[in-house]
């Protein structure tokens, strides 16, 4: 019980030497004081999850965009188009895309840039190349995003420990109706009574 | 009695016990392959345990079983014994959010660790459970076959090797032919396993699998990269089973496994389980992660989880 209490004692103590300390630097150094506190050596706040920092143009070893073959440069065709940003269903081009992805609330240049059309862009603006679409996409679904980026959504593919080969969003999802397809299986295997 | 005299006479005098023998020297004798039998069998078999072979005779073991599957298969086909990474643990993870049964893995693993395709071997063994039933064993259907995969209601967990770290297999052995590498990886030399077949009765999880016969192995189909402990041609009357493809992974770097590599909605997932960067300690430590029969208390390495 003595034992207890002596030791609460000194809990006690030696809080009060820390914050008489940290007051002082504080009041004699405010800017090293604060260096310090987000420094390595700092304790981080815990998360529900794992973060990975990492600068924010970060690249990521993807493939080149899966476009339908001979579509891109778009600027090929639209080069010499005046840009026409009144939200509309396509009639003349483009009808064979039909939007099963949030359909109603967003439109063709939501995405694609208006004014460059070989780029995309962000929600604030920002134009983005199509090889770099996890940016646009990660927008709404940061969650995948976040998975995706540390190796967990989507395949990988090279050396589990050295360079591994991403795969862009669009390489599985198709960016206007995004759900996975359904596959053929391959076939069944032989029940044992049918081996001989 | 009349044949008394002749029973006494000392060219009959042959006990029971001298004729025993003499039988089974000869039939001893008939089971040696003395028929055309070249140097190679004498020495395959005198081949001691993998684990007491010196690197000297490793060497010439090796050199051996090139020889002969290179004859065998028509093609240049290596044998490596390549030993474990020192800090590497390898760990699996499977997301059950993702899998859809496609069963792509089942015969990328054939295709990369030369199982025998008649009669038919499979590592891999892609259940169809029920979502309302949840992972109910009882209620897992692994011969489905519809036009398309996901069926509507279902769900699919592939099974194969969980390389447990007190693996059940490894302890039932008889002459110990299958143990567990620092790596983690639960191995079977095909030269000292005696096809007892105790190990698949250990088993959990149904992840070894017996050559009844004969391997049937196109050679045009055979993969010429091989280990000893894991897609070398085996022969008839031994056990095999899922190596995490350790032909592939135990080098630096080192390739994913085949089963990974093919997966087409990426939701097998693969690394070392002592690097906390690696993706598969992410999922460990961010996602609803399971193992299989976890009350057996055999601690699979084989990690299920659900990323969203």
């Amino acid at each position: 019980m003595k034992r207890d209490y002596l030791r609460y004692e000194r809990v006690l103590a030696a809080a009060a030497v820390v914050v008489c300390l940290s007051a002082l630097t504080a009041f004699a150094a405010p800017a090293p004081a604060q260096a310090q506190v987000r420094g390595p050596g700092a304790v981080q706040p815990s998360l529900p999850y794992k973060m990975f920092p990492e600068p924010a143009n970060k690249q990521f070893p993807v493939p080149k965009p899966p476009f339908t073959p001979g579509i891109f440069p778009c600027s090929e065709c639209h080069k010499d188009m005046k840009p026409n940003p009144k939200r509309r269903t396509l009639t003349d081009e483009h009808t064979n895309i039909v939007l099963n992805h949030a359909q109603g609330q967003r439109w063709c240049l939501d995405c694609h840039d208006t004014y460059d059309r070989d780029k995309l862009h962000l929600v604030n603006g920002q134009r983005i190349g199509f090889d770099e679409s996890y940016r646009l996409c990660g927008q709404c679904h940061g969650d995948k995003y976040r998975d995706w980026k540390v190796g967990v959504h989507g395949k990988r593919t090279g050396m589990w420990n050295g360079e591994k080969q991403y795969l862009l969003c669009v390489n599985c999802h198709n960016p206007h109706d995004p759900r996975f397809k359904p596959l053929k299986p391959m076939p069944p295997p032989v029940r044992p009574g049918d081996i001989r | 009695m009349p044949n008394q005299g002749k029973r006494d006479d000392p060219a009959f005098r042959m006990s029971r016990r001298k004729m025993m023998k003499g039988v089974a020297a000869v039939l001893g004798a008939m089971a040696l392959p003395a028929k055309d039998a070249p140097a190679s069998v004498w020495e395959s078999f005198f081949q001691k345990n993998f684990r007491e072979l010196s690197p000297e005779e490793l060497k010439g073991v090796l050199a051996r079983l090139e020889k002969e599957y290179s004859e065998k298969y028509k093609k240049a086909v290596t044998v490596r014994a390549t030993p474990p990474i020192e800090g590497i643990l390898f760990g699996y993870g499977l997301d059950l959010s993702r899998c859809i049964g496609c069963r792509r893995c089942v015969y990328a693993c054939v295709g990369e660790n030369n199982q025998s395709r008649d009669p038919q071997i499979q590592w891999i063994r892609v259940l169809q459970l029920n979502k309302e039933r949840g992972v109910d064993l009882e209620d897992a259907e692994q011969y489905y076959n519809p036009a398309k995969v996901p069926e509507k209601g279902h769900f699919y967990m592939p099974v194969q090797c969980q390389q447990c770290e007190l693996p059940p297999c490894t302890k039932v052995c008889p002459v110990q032919a299958t143990w567990k590498e620092r790596d983690g990886i639960v191995v079977v030399d095909y030269n000292w396993c005696i096809g007892c077949r105790y190990c698949m009765a250990a088993c959990p999880y149904g992840a070894r699998h017996f050559n009844w016969k004969k391997p049937g192995l196109p050679p045009a189909e055979m993969n010429p990269e091989t280990h000893y402990l894991g897609n070398r041609p085996r022969p008839v009357g031994v056990v095999e089973k899922c190596t995490f493809c350790i032909q592939r992974v135990r080098n630096t770097p080192g390739r994913y496994t085949a089963c990974v590599e093919i997966c087409p909605v990426g939701a097998r997932k693969f690394g070392n389980l002592l690097d906390p960067e690696s993706e598969i300690r992410y999922i460990i430590e961010n996602k609803r992660v399971f193992i299989l029969k976890e009350d057996l208390n055999t601690r699979p390495k084989f990690y299920y989880f659900y990323a969203t």
